[in-house]
């Protein structure tokens, strides 16, 4: 799951290169489609970064206040 | 009306700093990350306002009033992905070395972890000269923006001023709690007048199709990115937001939180919060150019404000007007807070100037070097002229050209301090260079390919960070142990400590 999940993470950095929208005039409900394109972009983030700390985080770094020592 | 509303805001904003004193344990620890306890919603407030500064708010208008929509793909979409990856994969390893060790700074980080003082003060020194033209871009945009709501009626240098000295008073009081409590009121602000500035004024504009169906006749090119920015130009960008790995002021942040878990409430709302933030703030400067044709360069920095001034009445103007003051001083808080932090931990007691013990001069002292710094930045507002954008994009250049620092120490154990110096004076002549050879071309990239001189620099300075550290003598086994605790076996050839 969790090599899925980075895998993902790369596949979301790829596709934030929207240069099939590059030069596309199109408005979407008033938004220019190179615009809405980035906003759904924001909501697959929020997806992902979701589901990586349900299931990729990582673990032991809790720390027990009684084992605190100063540098 | 207006400037009532702002001087009730700023009283606002100091009682509740002043609330926190009640509950100052009057430790360095309490001062700098109030002895870490804060929970998942002010660390995610608190960690979301440091972030977005006015350059989020006047620079992004100002530079989508020139350059269009794609200013969103630019910075605000790749934020989305890149900067809570960072809180991923960085902020609770930090906060876990940080809570384990005691550390109240990122110096104190580095220093341990390869074992260098002198690393340390080079450190100080580098990141304080990237913090200052940061510092500069809040107290500009404060300036700017109490002139433009209140009709010129206050002057930029006193609106600069102003803001300096608000920031301050409650920095200097409340400590860390105050400023993480006054983060999470005043990005509550930002977040709920911005999205009310951008409701009505959309409004008055005839609806938000009606209003774009205009540009689209007027400024076409402002909807599509061809013309404006080349395709390496933005896959360049996305490596800016990297810098948020080395911001003082939300290392800091980091170490406040009372358990690793509080950062997955921030991991998961970043993404969307960047948008509901920077959406607004990228449409009403594209929008802008139909009220307010013509503004030169950095003049378009106001356009937001512009807007609000024409669109909302009196107290309301006053209120969203509070929202865009909220978010240059949410930041500048931190950045105050962060600099008097390092002066006290990693110069002041690192070096034995005073008594450890004696925590209240430390915080003393903390609080005269964060006026004095603060003090520099003002002065230097006053005679700095360079698009808040701009100036912006040099600042994050540097911090995101040292981020190969904190993922070597984080994951790398072979990595050492003479890898680390050669990286950050790569940097630092990097910077210099490019700074200089750009001049005033507000566009500059590598040969005019599009290449923005951040790629350069990171590459370069994960080059000398791997090779120099190869070429050089590995740190003790009970060095790397106490980094990578659960290592089995790492053979380090000829041990080397500071």
């Amino acid at each position: 799951m969790k090599i899925t999940l980075y895998f993902l993470l790369g596949l979301l950095y790829l596709l934030h290169n929207d240069l099939f929208l590059w030069n596309d005039e199109c408005l979407i409900h008033g938004i220019p489609s190179g615009l809405a394109y980035h906003l759904a972009f924001c909501v697959a983030a929020t997806l992902l970064m979701t589901a990586l700390t349900y299931f990729a985080w990582p673990e032991g770094l809790e720390v027990d206040s009684n084992k605190d020592s100063a540098v | 009306m207006i400037l009532a509303v702002i001087i009730i805001y700023f009283v606002a904003v100091l009682f509740i700093g002043s609330i926190s004193v009640r509950l100052f344990r009057n430790t360095g620890e309490d001062y700098f990350v109030a002895t870490r306890t804060i929970g998942p919603f002010v660390l995610f407030m608190s960690l979301f306002g440091t972030h977005m500064t006015a350059f989020t708010i006047l620079g992004a208008s100002g530079e989508a009033y020139h350059t269009g929509i794609g200013v969103f793909a630019l910075m605000a979409s790749s934020s989305a992905l890149v900067v809570p990856s960072i809180f991923f994969f960085v902020g609770p390893r930090i906060w876990s070395f940080g809570k384990r060790f005691g550390y109240l700074t990122q110096i104190q980080f580095f220093r341990d972890r390869w074992n260098s003082s002198a690393l340390g003060l080079v450190l100080f020194i580098v990141l304080m000269a990237f913090l200052l033209p940061y510092l500069l871009i809040g107290v500009m945009g404060g300036g700017t923006t109490l002139n433009q709501i209140t009709g010129g009626l206050i002057p930029e240098w006193l609106g600069g001023l102003i803001v300096c000295g608000v920031v301050l008073i409650y920095v200097t009081t409340g400590g860390m709690r105050g400023t993480a409590w006054v983060n999470t009121f005043q990005t509550l602000v930002f977040m709920i007048f911005g999205a009310l500035a951008f409701y009505i004024i959309v409004k008055n504009m005839g609806g938000l199709t009606e209003a774009m169906n205009r540009v689209a006749l007027e400024h076409p090119e402002l909807l599509v990115r061809q013309g404006k920015i080349q395709p390496l130009e933005m896959l360049s960008y996305t490596l800016i937001p990297l810098s948020a790995g080395m911001f003082p002021h939300l290392f800091i942040h980091w170490l406040t939180s009372s358990k690793a878990e509080n950062f997955k409430f921030t991991i998961r709302l970043y993404p969307i919060s960047i948008a509901f933030v920077w959406f607004p703030s990228v449409m009403l400067g594209v929008l802008g150019t139909l009220n307010f044709p013509g503004l030169k360069g950095a003049a378009a920095n106001s356009v937001l404000i512009k807007m609000i001034e024409m669109h909302a009445p009196g107290v309301l103007a006053g209120l969203l007007a509070a929202g865009v003051v909220s978010s240059v001083m949410n930041s500048l808080d931190s950045q105050v807070l962060a600099i008097g932090s390092m002066f006290t931990q990693d110069i002041v007691e690192h070096y034995g100037w005073i008594s450890k013990k004696n925590e209240r001069q430390h915080v003393l002292l903390g609080r005269i070097f964060a006026a004095t710094f603060v003090a520099l930045g003002y002065l230097l507002s006053l005679v700095t002229n360079r698009s808040i954008f701009r100036l912006g994009i040099w600042c994050f250049t540097g911090f995101a050209s040292l981020f190969p620092l904190i993922i070597a120490a984080l994951f790398w154990k072979r990595s050492n301090k003479y890898g680390a110096f050669a990286s950050i004076f790569s940097v630092i002549a990097m910077w210099l260079f490019f700074f200089i050879k750009a001049g005033n071309d507000q566009n500059y990239t590598l040969g005019g390919t599009g290449v923005m001189p951040v790629v350069l620099m990171i590459a370069v300075s994960s080059l000398m960070l791997i090779i120099v550290s190869l070429l050089t003598p590995a740190l003790s086994e009970d060095r790397i142990k106490k980094f990578f605790p659960q290592t089995t076996k790492f053979s380090a050839a000829s041990p080397v400590e500071a």
